[in-house]
């Protein structure tokens, strides 16, 4: 059987001091202790994303969608768990044990993150060219002709004209400031794309240019994609395998037509029978 | 003769949660399908013909049975317990789904959602682009169309479109899901045609028609499904 590209083992994220009682597994209100108040953001969780797959992560607000996103990111820090990347050490040291330069390391080179809100994943005042140019030079490119190159050819697979490359972000509508994050994520190739509601708030138009993009992506650059979505149209569309998170907990999952027309649990049926 | 498919026992319910009710779709489906072979399934609306297709492409999970696949990747497989990789992997390659519905990318014309079909399969760009074009001329799909966002095509138009999409790959077993329920009758005969020639071909299939007369010629044995029974009802020598 085929080595996943990320495998990430019991990820737990926690805020609060935790008790006896939580820390036994005592029963939760929802992801929260009824005793002492903490919050299990992601409990347990355990993940495998292949190469060239596109995995939907489903599940309601406060599920756990982003944490999970953000702590592979490193964005956050998670309380326990392990992560192995087969892009990383071949796979045989846990990415979170890592050193901040480490980190940073995989942040550049391997991985590339894609926020539902443009505002985390860009600097609104630099030019377009200057966010691309940012991840370019954090992954040791140092050629102004080069990185010239680089940030034409990524704003041409977004779909960006050259002539607005100079611009900020905030001169621009929400589908490009997506697209303008999309191909910051891109910059170094990374192996693995992390998406976070990417087409949330956009216009169908807009969204269409979206999808159509992850999908060159996946087809060109033969990227393993985590795609957290909201939109189960979009999941069906995209993902190979979906997992459905509720409470901070993995609850399902399978093949996405096999989540999505065949659902197991209650909270799955009630999600896709509540599809307009 | 060496079969593609033996299906066991196979059974399949819907517990639906919210309403604390278990809904029994089909049960004790046994049946054996050659290769190059052609089984066609009749049974009236809701007899669960669907469910049969859906859980060998494990769209549904079966309740009980077994759906073994002799498959050129992994050998002989259980579809219902295989591992999610697989099932990915033999839909890209070797089992193709048309039903008569079209889901398709938005922004994406019919040649390229035929050459993403190839892509999936793992051919090179310039050689999807060769065989989708091949395939959209097998299907008889108008030129002038290609380069066209099918939302607009026809009933038979979307059907044929689909059969290029699955045939792309060259599957060596194809499930047909009432693919002509909504033709009329000159392109349903223009399907039959086309059937037969893949048939001919080698490809093993296993499709659900509403229509027994179209069935004629097409299908080396008909099964009928109805409340609770799968009985062999015709064999074509």
């Amino acid at each position: 059987m085929e080595n996943p590209v990320l495998k990430i083992d019991h990820l737990t994220v926690r805020y609060g001091k935790t008790c006896e009682y939580c820390r036994n597994g005592g029963e939760l209100d929802k992801n929260t202790c009824p005793h002492c108040k903490t919050v299990w953001a992601c409990n347990d969780v355990d993940v495998s994303l292949y190469e060239g797959e596109i995995l939907g992560i489903v599940g309601e607000s406060g599920s756990g969608k982003s944490t999970l996103m953000k702590s592979l990111y490193f964005d956050f820090d998670i309380t326990a768990g392990e992560g192995y990347l087969k892009n990383f050490e071949d796979g045989k040291s846990d990415i979170f044990a890592q050193s901040l330069q480490q980190k940073k390391y995989i942040k550049n080179h391997i991985m590339g993150m894609v926020y539902q809100n443009p505002m985390l994943g860009l600097r609104m005042d630099y030019s377009s060219a200057g966010n691309i140019a940012e991840k370019l030079i954090a992954a040791g490119h140092r050629s102004y002709d080069g990185m010239n190159e680089r940030v034409a050819e990524l704003l041409d697979a977004v779909e960006i004209l050259q002539s607005r490359k100079k611009e900020p972000p905030k001169n621009f509508s929400g589908g490009m400031q997506q697209r303008v994050q999309i191909s910051k994520a891109l910059a170094n190739n990374p192996a693995i794309l992390l998406l976070d509601e990417v087409t949330t708030g956009l216009d169908l138009s807009v969204q269409a240019k979206v999808l159509e993009l992850i999908r060159k992506i996946r087809q060109e650059f033969h990227i393993s994609i985590m795609l957290v979505s909201h939109d189960l149209a979009v999941i069906r569309m995209l993902a190979d395998r979906t997992i459905v998170m509720l409470d901070g907990k993995i609850i399902e999952q399978g093949l996405t037509d096999q989540i999505l027309d065949d659902p197991q649990m209650p909270y799955t049926q009630q999600l896709v029978h509540s599809l307009l | 003769m060496e079969q593609i498919l033996e299906i066991q026992g196979l059974a399949k319910q819907f517990f639906l949660h919210e309403q604390g009710r278990e809904i029994k779709s089909c049960r004790d489906i046994s049946f054996t399908l050659a290769k190059g072979g052609f089984i066609g399934i009749v049974g009236t609306s809701g007899a669960g013909k669907s469910t049969v297709l859906r859980c060998i492409y494990r769209t549904y999970l079966a309740t009980q049975g077994s759906v073994v696949y002799d498959s050129l990747s992994y050998g002989k497989l259980d579809l219902v317990t295989a591992d999610e990789r697989q099932i990915i992997h033999l839909r890209k390659v070797e089992i193709g789904y048309v039903s008569q519905f079209l889901t398709i990318m938005p922004r994406t014309t019919a040649k390229q959602h035929v050459i993403d079909g190839a892509l999936d399969a793992g051919f090179s760009y310039e050689e999807s682009v060769v065989k989708a074009e091949e395939m959209l001329r097998y299907f008889r799909l108008s030129e002038t169309l290609w380069d066209i966002y099918p939302n607009t095509f026809s009933g038979g138009e979307k059907l044929r479109l689909n059969l290029a999409h699955a045939m792309v790959k060259a599957p060596r077993l194809l499930l047909l899901d009432e693919p002509t329920a909504s033709l009329d009758n000159n392109t349903k005969l223009l399907v039959k045609e086309l059937l037969m020639k893949l048939k001919k071909e080698g490809t093993s299939m296993v499709g659900i028609f509403h229509d027994l007369e179209f069935m004629e010629g097409l299908c080396d044995q008909v099964y009928n499904i109805s409340q609770g029974s799968f009985q062999k009802s015709r064999e074509v020598s």
